[in-house]
């Protein structure tokens, strides 16, 4: 694998950047794989390559539909933080913050992970108690996190309307300096190139139309491409997720939603944080580029469409115009939507299922961007044990016949 | 932005008026001292979420107030009809093989 770095960009300069190598192969499918996973989005890729780098599995296909990361990695608003409320959550989100802390080195690829820090605003008294109650559990689990005053928020972010006589006055906030945003594409990529170089076949334009089961064991998938033999299947499919587990005649307590998310024109730098609030949701930073990245809320109804209604839109630029007054002449550039799987609890699956070589990691809803290395981590355990990595345990799908449900909905705030 | 027949006020308004209130034609259990942890688990969390053609229930919050029931596609959002609580619905599919 060519190695990037500033010297390799100065030498490459010189011959105009002709003489790139390509950066991962498009092979033909083989008869058999150890594993195969369905979908090649961030989750689906860095799976790939823990599985070759930490366990020695390399005879892997990655079989993805459309594009690699074209999925909601490609979708989403690339907020990563770990300040979760619940025990399993937060271990496991924080997981992941640690991994994103070194993987552009570990990838030799510029993931333009950017520790902005991140604000969870508060609009009531009641915000204000659940922050605390955050803000002190995160402390307790070793997460660095902060609250912070009206008068701590406006320093940090000028352009916030904190006056008094807002319609949803800011009256404090979380704060977590370690979290901030990374380059969504750039994930996917990255994974990609390595887990090639490790020798995992990434076979794009390949669908995944059935999923083949002989004797309480999975033998394969049906594709557009012809059968492929498995020894494992790992389901990463995001708002697809149902579909596939339909395929063996299993139900997941999935529902699929659209989230939609939208960009500016390119600004000068204006919000070098990330400002959230639950309240009159909505969320917003700026990306390097100079565009305001603002997500917006599911819609109530389901959809398979990759769009969103329109008045939702309209709510959430109404919340970000009450936040920032300032941006109420700044002309969207474009808006689109993403499939999410929300789960009851707000929380991952990530599990073996009653079919012998057959696991899910689904159910990432809103909020899945953030867990792209620490999900892939231990999935990959979980796939090459077929025992859940510790981490990974308390997200089996057994706990909602159980009841060990981890009530993430009512206690993250926003959950993205 | 999706125009909604209600039923009830029997004319077509603006998604906007409504709200969506989930998955429809879902029976309480009649006896729930004898149901098993899994079929709690599926009554309180797990729901069709198909591909396709869907009923579900919505709300005229801005108009009667009252819930009704909508068939539509969950791919193309068509709308194929609406129709009044403890109705059945006309348009169906079946289970398997609708994408
Ligand atoms: C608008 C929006 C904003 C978001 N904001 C944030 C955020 O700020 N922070 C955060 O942490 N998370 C956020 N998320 C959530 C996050 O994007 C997802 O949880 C995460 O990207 C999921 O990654 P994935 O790899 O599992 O899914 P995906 O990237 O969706 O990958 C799944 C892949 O499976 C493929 N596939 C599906 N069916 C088949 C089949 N039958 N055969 C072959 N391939 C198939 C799809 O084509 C797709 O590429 C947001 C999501 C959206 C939509
Ligand atoms: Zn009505």
């Amino acid at each position: 694998m060519q190695q990037y770095s500033g010297f390799g960009l100065l030498t490459h300069s010189l011959t105009y950047h002709e003489n790139w190598q390509r950066v991962w192969n498009n092979p033909i499918p083989k008869k058999h794989y150890d594993v195969v996973i369905i979908g090649g989005g961030g989750h689906g890729l860095a799976t790939a390559y823990y599985l070759a780098k930490e366990h020695g599995i390399t005879n892997i296909a990655v079989v993805e539909k459309g594009y690699l990361g074209g999925g909601n990695t490609a979708r989403n608003t690339t907020i990563v933080r770990s300040n979760y409320l619940w025990d399993e959550a937060s271990h496991l989100y924080e997981h992941s913050l640690k991994l994103w802390e070194g993987l552009a080195q570990e990838l030799n690829y510029n993931l333009m992970f950017s520790q902005r820090g991140v604000l969870n605003l508060g609009h009531t008294l009641q915000d204000m108690r659940d922050i605390e109650r955050r803000v002190n559990a995160n402390r307790l689990n070793g997460i660095d996190s902060e609250v912070l005053t009206t008068a701590q928020v406006q320093e940090m972010v000028p352009i916030l309307d904190c006056s008094k006589g807002a319609r949803y006055p800011v009256m404090g906030a979380s704060w977590q300096a370690r979290a901030g945003t990374a380059r969504h594409d750039a994930v996917a990529w990255g994974f990609a190139r390595a887990a090639n170089n490790l020798g995992v076949d990434l076979l794009q334009q390949t669908e995944v139309t059935d999923i083949r089961v002989k004797d309480g064991a999975v033998v394969g998938v049906e594709t557009n491409r012809g059968f492929i033999s498995a020894g494992k299947v790992a389901c990463v499919a995001a708002g697809n997720s149902g579909v596939l587990a339909k395929m063996v005649g299993m139900d997941l307590p999935l529902e699929s939603y659209p989230l939609q998310a939208m960009v500016s024109e390119p600004l000068k730098p204006i919000l070098d944080t990330v400002v959230m609030s639950n309240h009159v949701h909505g969320y917003v930073s700026q990306s390097d580029k100079g565009d305001l990245v603002i997500g917006a809320g599911i819609d109530g109804y389901l959809g398979y469409g990759q769009r969103g209604s329109f008045n939702v839109v309209e709510h959430t630029i109404a919340a970000i115009i009450e936040m920032f007054p300032i941006f109420s002449r700044v002309r969207l550039n474009r808006a689109w939507g993403g499939i999410v799987d929300t789960c009851p609890d707000a929380c991952p699956i990530i599990s073996k299922t009653h079919i012998k070589g057959l696991y899910f990691n689904c159910g990432w809803g809103t909020g899945g961007f953030k867990a792209t290395p620490g999900a892939g981590h231990v999935f990959a355990h979980t796939i090459a044990h077929d025992d859940p990595h510790p981490l990974a345990k308390p997200f089996n799908i057994d706990r909602f016949t159980s009841g060990q449900l981890i009530d993430e909905h009512g206690a993250a705030g926003v959950a993205h | 932005m999706l125009l909604i027949h209600c039923p009830y006020c029997e004319e077509m308004r603006e998604e906007e008026e409504f709200s969506p209130a989930g998955q429809a034609h879902i029976v309480r259990p009649l006896d729930p001292e004898v149901l098993s942890d899994e079929e709690w688990a599926r009554y309180l969390f797990f729901r069709k979420n198909p591909r396709g053609l869907h009923h579900e229930m919505w709300l005229h919050t801005h108009g009667c107030r009252k819930y009704f029931n909508v068939t539509r596609n969950t791919v193309t959002y068509q709308i194929m009809e609406s129709y009044k609580m403890g109705q059945q619905p006309s348009v169906t599919a079946s289970e398997k093989g609708q994408s």
